[in-house]
């Protein structure tokens, strides 16, 4: 029998993956109503591997991000006011505007970027892991890639010297099937057990829309690699439920794959749960999400009005201190 | 290279969170020895040999300086950044901005540059003018020991990230340099030699080779003005703009190609600057030629700026023959 998720803590990571798919929501309609600019990738369907992930780290962890992170940032304790404030561009957001949706960063939360370079993450991994481990701390780090990031070259510089130094870092693959358009079995050679063994390196592999799922083989490999027993790859297999960007025309998929996938949604997947063990009714379902939603809400008011930046702030963070 | 090595062991000393990794650092001593015997002070906790790995090294570096250490990274040959350029370039250099002003990123990049050692086309290059187009980055090129230690302590102690040019040829050279820790300011040209007649800056290892140049030159009655910026980014303008202002001419002189050069970037400031209306003759810009670096010890020899090159260039645009 599968082994089954306390009640409390499974009501709180669907809370928590309700708040991402709901700011996702609402980032699309911003899209649409011409708010937003630039390119914004949303993480729809891919919400329990930051929960299931992220919800074991302690707060002194790292996580490195990706061009797909506003989830990982929410469930790395970010806040959905100063999340929209910085897509929206402006003064209140996590960056004051200068960021955006694939820069969103807070060292003070741990969270060391996401990254508008795919595979760009990886190599800094190994940086603040060594660094943790100079400071002799047991900080662990978590850096999210995707299928079209394990191909880059970073990808076996950094799994090569995390191994060679037995470095804490926990490589968390998020397979979402998609690289813009091409499907991972049109662009990688072997597989990431493969790969990963290739380098002497665990590796384990779940269903990413399963957030028990995730939080169990999670906590294995959380605790392998904060022990000092070097890093650790995990494939999250899920969907991008939406394009690669808001607009994209998806010709290079099915609906009926599309529609496949949305049968196996992470969110809907709790809400069974939900039901199977009788731990919460429809009506308090309904409420919770009523709930976070009036949060989203709340969140995008509080960004539209934030400020725009200064114009004579434009220079004041390009460097630390000018001469 | 003691005073670098000096330098490093000093920072080192005064600062735990200090330290230095790079491609066969230790008990090497790196390619050109530079780091020699600090393995044996400091342990390899401290002076990390990595794989051969430019972009893993960059981005250690890069995470480790965000997370609370000031490494050095060391770039064996300073043609092989070109592997870690996404990471420099696209991570280190900008992440303050992206984050919003909510990140130091305080790290040293030693990189060993230039040509003049018979090592062809892709151990020879000097790329420094490639960093000075990077917004956030600080680029430093020490041509002497005594500013490659003082430069060098100021750039560890510095915030931001820094890219630290040194030319292979420069290694061997001997000069004073105080044993205690000092450092020279990040952004203050330095007037090497004062004469009237005609402003030379020149970079690196050029400013050793414009020192001859002025030499030879003063016995024929020409007093050559040299300048050396130290640091192209930031660079220090009114020593170079006063000096122009003074002798009405400027030749510029570096080993990087011409085109697209730094050289171009300080013709355009004393260009926009008080100092065009007191030119006399064109500013004139002497430095390598554009191509890659030849094999041939002799081809090499003449792809960049040498000590009989500057005499005739300056001597041609002293007597206005420009």
């Amino acid at each position: 029998m599968n082994r089954q998720m306390d009640a409390e803590l499974l009501i709180d990571h669907f809370q928590t993956m309700l708040r991402i798919r709901f700011h996702e929501e609402a980032i699309k309609k911003l899209f649409a109503q011409g708010k937003i600019g630039g390119s914004t990738h949303l993480c729809i369907g891919q919400e329990a591997i930051a929960v299931g992930v992220i919800g074991l780290l302690k707060k002194e962890d790292y996580i490195v991000s990706t061009h797909r992170g506003h989830g990982h940032m929410l469930a790395k304790g970010g806040q959905l006011k100063p999340m929209l404030a910085e897509i929206l561009g402006k003064n209140d957001g996590y960056c004051k505007g200068k960021g955006g949706s694939m820069h969103i960063a807070s060292i003070e939360l741990g969270n060391l970027g996401a990254n508008g370079i795919v595979s760009g993450g990886l190599p800094i991994a190994v940086g603040s892991a060594l660094s943790a481990r100079m400071r002799k701390t047991d900080q662990i780090t978590v850096v999210f890639f995707g299928d079209g990031a394990s191909n880059e070259g970073n990808t076996h510089e950094s799994m090569n010297l995390a191994s060679l130094w037995k470095l804490p870092v926990l490589f968390l693959f998020e397979n979402n099937h998609y690289a813009v358009s091409t499907e991972i079995s049109r662009s990688m050679a072997g597989s990431m057990a493969k790969r990963a063994a290739g380098y002497d390196i665990p590796f384990t592999e779940v269903d990413g829309n399963d957030v028990e799922a995730v939080h169990f083989a999670a906590e294995e490999v959380i605790d392998h690699v904060r022990s000092g027993n070097g890093p650790f790859v995990m494939q999250c297999n899920t969907y991008r439920m939406e394009g690669h960007y808001f607009g994209d025309a998806m010709v290079y998929r099915t609906s009926a794959e599309v529609e496949e996938w949305r049968k196996k949604d992470p969110i809907l997947h709790v809400e069974q749960l939900f039901r199977e063990r009788s731990i919460l009714t429809a009506d308090e379902i309904a409420s919770l999400r009523a709930g976070i939603q009036a949060e989203v809400d709340d969140a995008v008011a509080f960004a539209e009005n934030s400020s725009q930046p200064a114009l004579d702030s434009i220079f004041s963070d390009v460097y630390s201190e000018w001469q | 290279m003691e005073a670098l090595r000096e330098g490093m062991r000093q920072a080192m000393q005064q600062d735990e969170r200090v330290f230095v990794i790079g491609e066969d650092i230790g008990v090497y001593g790196g390619a050109f020895g530079v780091t020699a015997g600090l393995i044996d002070e400091f342990g390899p906790k401290r002076i990390i040999d990595t794989p051969i790995s430019e972009a893993g090294i960059a981005g250690a570096v890069i995470g480790a300086a965000i997370t609370g250490m000031r490494p050095i990274g060391e770039i064996q040959f300073s043609d092989f950044v070109v592997i870690s350029m996404e990471q420099l370039v696209m991570q280190g250099a900008k992440m303050r901005f992206m984050f919003g002003g909510k990140a130091d990123v305080p790290f040293v990049m030693r990189l060993a540059g230039g040509s003049g050692t018979g090592a062809a086309a892709q151990h020879s290059e000097s790329l420094e003018n490639w960093f000075v187009h990077v917004p956030g980055l600080k680029v430093v090129m020490p041509s002497s020991p005594y500013d490659a230690k003082g430069l060098l302590l100021a750039a560890i102690q510095d915030n931001n990230p820094i890219m630290f040019f040194e030319h292979k040829l420069l290694y061997k050279t001997k000069g004073p340099v105080p044993e205690e820790m000092y450092t020279i300011p990040l952004g203050q040209s330095h007037v090497v030699r004062e004469g009237k007649d005609l402003t030379l800056i020149a970079t690196s290892i050029m400013v050793s080779r414009a020192q001859q140049a002025a030499e030879q030159l003063a016995e024929e009655g020409i007093e050559i003005e040299i300048i050396d910026p130290r640091t192209l980014k930031p660079l220090d303008e009114k020593p170079i703009v006063d000096s122009v202002i003074k002798t009405g001419k400027a030749l510029i002189v570096h080993e990087a190609v011409k085109t697209g050069g730094f050289g171009g970037e300080l013709a355009a400031v004393i260009m926009e600057s008080e100092a065009f209306a007191y030119l006399d003759a064109p500013v004139r810009r002497l430095a390598g030629l554009d191509m890659p670096i030849p094999y041939n010890r002799n081809l090499e020899y003449h792809a960049v700026p040498q000590v009989e090159n500057i005499v005739e260039e300056a001597r041609k645009l002293v007597k206005g023959q420009y």
